[in-house]
């Protein structure tokens, strides 16, 4: 992929003005796979996908998102419009807002399920968010998204051009744990896979304790990092926290990606008594932190990490 | 023979130690002061604890709907109780400040706002 081509892609994005996007080279410009090519010793092959995240759908609550019935769908003019298809869309958690119904929080599934369906790369990974999952332990949300998910459980690995990802679940538990039978399930899959391999978690709550007041954290998410060190390339991205964040574990990266429904406060000193309260909405900047990002690196040298503001569409 | 009994002295010895450290614990938790606190969605009541320093309390959690958590980041406190079910957790704060504290399993549309704050004064 050219560089100008990337920067074309940029700057149509920055049209587009909505969603998390996150592009992904062999060559290099992306930090998270810096080097892929080189350390594993292929042909690159460049490709990028998006991350959408937290778009809590039938969330209902003017004074945070008078559009909350839009801008999923407008993400997806959005997504639709690039200029270059994305090779898959990642939607790591919240696809929807709970609610104690049962029968309402399938039907909002459903709706979510049908509203994707209008993307025009229907390659699709899904995760779920507490939102989705917590209260019934991913029941229904495995019942409605069982075409979307490769097997029966709500974690999984694929392989993209050369590069694994790993898709947990640290949700489904209503403590926010990824527990003891999908660490044992992690550690298999992960001794499948060379230790300079690139390597991607996707994940809904942070792995690490960003701020553990607000819960924003996975209670043995340290179990998970500790499993992650030996490997030399990898790169976690999650949502949950509704805004942009960038941590180093060791020499893990871990970036969270910005909601598409409301933006949060970001996380204040620890033991603050700061409430974890939705940004409001502003009549003179709509969308204002639901915005997109762009990561790229130049070969071996910067890293860009570059936000772009929302336009309203 | 004179070995054996000095054993058995000893154990015994031993055993009636644990058995009054129990008692005392035991004795110690009756006297202290008990905070009796409500858990349901989305709300804990009262939401704000005074504590004195250094003054052991108990903790006395009864979840009125379904299962909750209580969690103190900064005092390393935590616990969970069932729907209908109370359970206790002490602690001896040993530092003066505000403390907040949160439900730490998700709950619901409005889990985020199940939150208090512990205030230990000197």
């Amino acid at each position: 992929m050219k560089k100008k081509e990337i920067f074309d892609r940029r700057d149509f994005l920055k049209v587009a003005g909505i969603g998390g996007v996150v592009f992904a080279s062999g060559l290099g410009f992306f930090p998270a796979l810096g080097g892929i090519a080189k350390a594993a010793g292929r042909k690159s092959e460049d490709f990028y996908f998006l991350q959408l995240s937290d778009t809590h759908w039938g969330f209902d609550g003017p004074k945070v998102n008078p559009e909350s019935k839009n801008t999923l769908k407008k993400a997806i003019e959005s997504v639709n419009s690039l200029k270059f298809k994305p090779d898959f869309i990642v939607f790591t958690g919240d696809l929807t807002h709970t609610t104690d119904d049962e029968h309402i929080r399938r039907a909002r599934m459903e709706e979510f399920r049908e509203i994707i369906k209008g993307l025009n790369v229907q390659n699709i990974k899904l995760l779920p968010g507490e939102h989705d999952a917590s209260l019934d332990q991913g029941a229904v949300f495995k019942d409605v998204f069982k075409s979307f998910l490769p097997g029966d459980t709500t974690y999984y690995t694929f392989i993209h051009k050369g590069v694994h990802f790993i898709a947990l679940d640290n949700v489904s538990d209503a403590e926010g744990a990824v527990g003891d039978v999908q660490i044992a399930w992690l550690k298999k899959e992960l001794a499948k896979i060379k230790k300079d391999a690139p390597l991607i978690l996707l994940t809904h709550r942070p792995l690490f304790d960003l701020k553990i007041e607000w819960d924003w954290a996975t209670k043995d998410g340290k179990q998970v990092v500790d499993l992650l060190l030996p490997y030399k390339d990898v790169t976690v991205f999650y949502g949950h926290i509704h805004q942009e964040n960038h941590h180093k574990t060791g020499h893990i990266v871990h970036h969270s990606a910005k909601s598409l429904i409301f933006p949060l406060p970001p996380p204040s000193p620890g033991g603050s008594t700061q409430r974890k309260a939705p940004i409001q909405w502003d009549v003179a900047q709509p969308f204002r932190g639901l915005g997109f990002r762009s990561i790229q690196e130049e070969a071996e040298k910067v890293e860009e990490i570059k936000e772009w503001p929302v336009v309203k569409g | 023979m004179k070995r054996l009994d000095k054993h058995k002295t000893v154990l015994f010895l031993v055993m009636l130690f644990l058995v009054s450290l129990q008692l005392g614990k035991a004795k110690s938790e009756e006297t202290e002061r008990i905070i009796s606190i409500t858990a349901k969605k989305f709300e804990y009541n009262p939401s704000i604890l005074e504590l004195k320093l250094g003054e052991p309390v108990v903790i006395e959690l009864k979840s009125l709907d379904r299962k909750h958590g209580f969690k103190v980041p900064a005092l390393g406190l935590e616990t969970v109780v069932k729907g209908g079910e109370t359970t206790r957790v002490r602690i001896v704060p040993d530092k003066v400040g505000e403390f907040p504290f949160h439900c730490s399993v998700f709950c619901g549309s409005g889990h985020e706002d199940m939150v208090g704050k512990i205030v230990v004064k000197k």
